[in-house]
């Protein structure tokens, strides 16, 4: 378990919804939720003491993308401003990790991202070792197949069990504005769909989407001048797992492992967990990594198979899950985010509501 | 709660040069961590955390290479995070790592950058990967330009700090360019690339990669060679264009300096202060940066480089290492900098060390001339300035 210098809330938060296709610019999509939140706090843009970015070129088809989200950011006069080339869930974990310094008081998150204009398949195969994956075009999604294979033959998962993850997923989400797909299915229609790539269905996969999310957090006595009801960041952590699929055990994330015992998981309850499951077999190799049980409220807002946006899609489970201890649905939880291929990298944040 | 005090304690850096085809990306990063690793006296158990950093992955067209790259980097069960920043990214990383150790949520902190610019098209990448596009040099030409018509320098000042660079770089066996016969009249002779730039006040294109082991106080007290200790560091970003910006004298290049000198107490850079590594990729940029950071007046950069100030054994050495014009791995020049600012209040720059010296900077800028990230270490966690 961490020991901190500092404690962290988060103050204020925004998203946009999960577009299927957000017609404007990434900065046109980002400036909302910046604005909404230096409003939420009352403060100007200039009183933040440090911006960081999440977001990635090769969503934007562009080198140096992340460039015209300065735009978005606001940057004149300068400001104190950094961006990781992750979702903006890392750049909270930056952003994070420099309030523990104690010589500054306010970080601005963002992370942003729009898939729709390429081809995430084709794009996200080049986030493999170039010299023997890339080559053979070994995407997310055929990784994720390997993943769904690799519980089925091991005996820990079924195709129902991939299908009851997507049709929970899609209830939850019926009372989620920003969900980008929602509704009733049934999991044996579910089941008669056929396979995108086997073992895995269309719905078992994300759609492709479009979104931004930004927050602010303070230390202590900052937060509670900013906001009456700060949700506290408990710990932060994140890990990484063998890129080669060979040395994986890809029923387990022995990184989500690791980050559950950093953050101290267990060390209270765990009511809401909202997790990066981009694939529904994720989902099934999370509770395990993760050691949750029928007390914990996995994705309650309908998680990534309803709303996609990569590089925002991270920092938006924190936000998911601190909206729902602000309205009062959990007390307690996890959020998490995910990159590289079949849960590679992962990241846990835990949160807790003011006492 | 204080920062938790930072410091170097293992530089690694491999040999830069045009193409390296005998390694791979990861073989690339792991040379240099390897070394970083011996110098600092530590293994991969050491390290607790990892931020490496790079420019666009579109230089080599790999996506988020952190997830290729962690099992070079020893990071598999570890944290590993990758800033971007454009130009500045090199020293922007080496600051996340350094913010990593403040925190004290993490002792010891392996930071790599790299650039393996022969897998790409540099010139392409850094025209937003538009064919056609002017490149790093075609659009800093003009507010060079700009500088020499403001500040009434003479031409020559740009061939002088083209000749220095390539001849610290002699002293540097790391240095992609070693150019014996550099002379003035061979900068002046060779082709001019974009008005007043020619080809030899250029900087190569490099692969190459550079990484350090940064540790807490307590590592540093046990560290068998001398830490280099961050006593200050600095970024500041701004638009890259609009009305009224000043691209001679970025506002956010001034700032970003008042805050590092503001941090260590620093009120006259050019005494306090024994020598700098400056990102200097085109000749002009040395007298640009001297006004820009606060070390000359303005109007004053170009005299210290006329008068022979910023020369090794001057009273201002700038870029002892050779610098950006001598090797230039895009996403590890910064870094470069930092590192070797290092190197010399270590007392480890070798053939280019500047003697005594005590309290040196690292500095890099991207973008538009827009992003900066600057450092300043010490041989001493609180030097006497």
């Amino acid at each position: 378990m961490m020991q901190l210098a500092e404690d962290v809330a988060i103050v204020a938060f925004s998203q946009t919804p999960s577009h299927a296709h957000f017609n404007d610019s990434e900065p046109a999509m980002i400036m909302p939720c910046v604005n909404s939140v230096v409003e939420q706090v009352g403060m100007d843009r200039h009183d933040i003491d440090f911006t960081i970015a999440g977001s990635c070129d090769y969503l934007s088809g562009m080198p140096f993308a992340f460039v015209m989200n300065i735009d978005a950011v606001g940057a004149w006069p300068p400001v104190y401003e950094s961006h990781v080339e992750m979702d903006g869930a890392w750049a909270l974990f930056e952003g994070f990790v420099r309030l523990q310094s104690g010589d500054i008081d306010t970080v601005l998150v963002s992370g942003s991202g729009k898939c729709s204009p390429g081809s995430y398949r084709e794009g996200f195969s080049l986030q493999t070792d170039p010299y023997v994956h890339a080559p053979i075009g070994l995407d997310p999604r055929t990784q994720a197949g390997f993943q769904a294979q690799a519980l089925i033959a091991a005996g820990r998962a079924t195709e129902r069990d991939f299908a009851e993850v997507v049709a929970r997923s899609h209830a939850n989400a019926k009372n989620n504005p920003y969900a980008q797909l929602s509704g009733d299915l049934s999991v044996d229609d579910l089941l008669a769909e056929p396979y995108v790539q086997q073992p895995l269905r269309r719905l078992d996969c994300p759609p492709t989407s479009d979104g931004a999310a930004a927050m602010v957090i303070a230390r202590a006595d900052r937060a509670r001048e900013l906001c009456d009801n700060p949700v506290w960041i408990r710990a932060i952590d994140h890990r990484i797992d063998s890129h080669h699929p060979t040395l994986r055990d890809l029923t387990d994330s022995p990184s989500a492992r690791i980050a559950a015992e950093r953050v101290g998981l267990h060390n209270g309850p765990v009511d809401i967990a909202e997790l990066t499951v981009t694939y529904s077999p994720e989902e099934i190799v999370l509770r395990d990594a993760l050691g949750l049980n029928g007390d914990t409220a996995v994705n309650p807002s309908g998680g990534p198979l309803t709303g996609s946006p990569f590089m925002a899609v991270g920092l938006t489970r924190v936000i998911e899950l601190a909206r729902a201890i602000r309205n009062g649905d959990g007390g307690r939880g996890v959020a998490h985010a995910s990159s590289g291929p079949a849960l590679q990298q992962n990241l846990l944040c835990v949160l807790e509501g003011d006492r | 709660m204080a920062p938790r005090p930072c410091a170097v304690l293992g530089i690694g850096q491999t040999k830069y040069k045009r193409r390296r085809d005998d390694v791979t990306l990861d073989g690339l990063v792991r040379e240099a961590t390897l070394r970083a690793l011996e110098d600092a006296g530590a293994t991969f158990d050491d390290i607790d955390a990892i931020v490496i950093g790079k420019a666009p992955d579109a230089l080599e067209g790999v996506m988020m290479p952190l997830l290729s790259l962690c099992d070079a980097l020893g990071a598999v069960g570890k944290p590993i995070h990758r800033v971007h920043t454009a130009g500045s990214v090199g020293a922007s990383t080496a600051i996340s790592a350094v913010n990593l150790v403040e925190s004290g949520m993490y002792d010891t902190v392996l930071t790599v950058a790299y650039e393996k610019q022969s897998e790409g098209n540099a010139t392409w990448a850094l025209s937003g990967g538009k064919s056609g596009g002017q490149g790093a040099g075609g659009t800093f030409a003009p507010w060079i330009r700009n500088y020499i018509a403001r500040s009434e320098a003479p031409e020559h000042i740009g061939w002088m700090v083209a000749v220095k660079d390539r001849l610290n770089a002699l002293k540097n066996t790391y240095a992609h360019l070693h150019l014996p016969d550099i002379s003035v009249e061979k900068v002046r002779e060779s082709p001019m690339l974009w008005d007043p730039l020619h080809f030899l006040e250029s900087c190569p294109s490099s692969d190459g990669a550079a990484a350090m082991v940064l540790g807490n106080d307590d590592i540093a007290k046990k560290s068998a060679r001398p830490p280099a200790w961050v006593i200050s560091h600095a970024k500041r970003t701004e638009f890259g264009q609009f009305p009224g910006r000043d691209t001679v004298r970025p506002q956010a290049g001034v700032e970003c300096s008042e805050a590092l000198y503001r941090k260590a107490g620093i009120t006259n850079p050019r005494e306090q202060i024994d020598c700098a590594e400056l990102y200097v990729p085109f000749s002009w940029y040395e007298p640009m940066w001297l006004e820009g950071h606060l070390i000359a007046e303005e109007g004053e950069g170009w005299k210290m480089t006329d008068a022979g100030d910023t020369e090794l054994g001057g009273s201002f050495p700038v870029n002892m290492s050779g610098g950006v014009l001598s090797s230039n791995p895009i996403g590890a020049s910064g870094m470069i900098r930092c590192l070797e600012a290092a190197n010399q209040v270590r007392g480890t720059a070798g053939e280019y060390q500047v003697p005594g010296a005590k309290i040196s900077i690292g500095h890099a800028y991207g973008g538009a001339a827009q992003y900066y990230a600057m450092w300043m270490v010490s041989s001493e966690l609180n030097p006497e300035l």
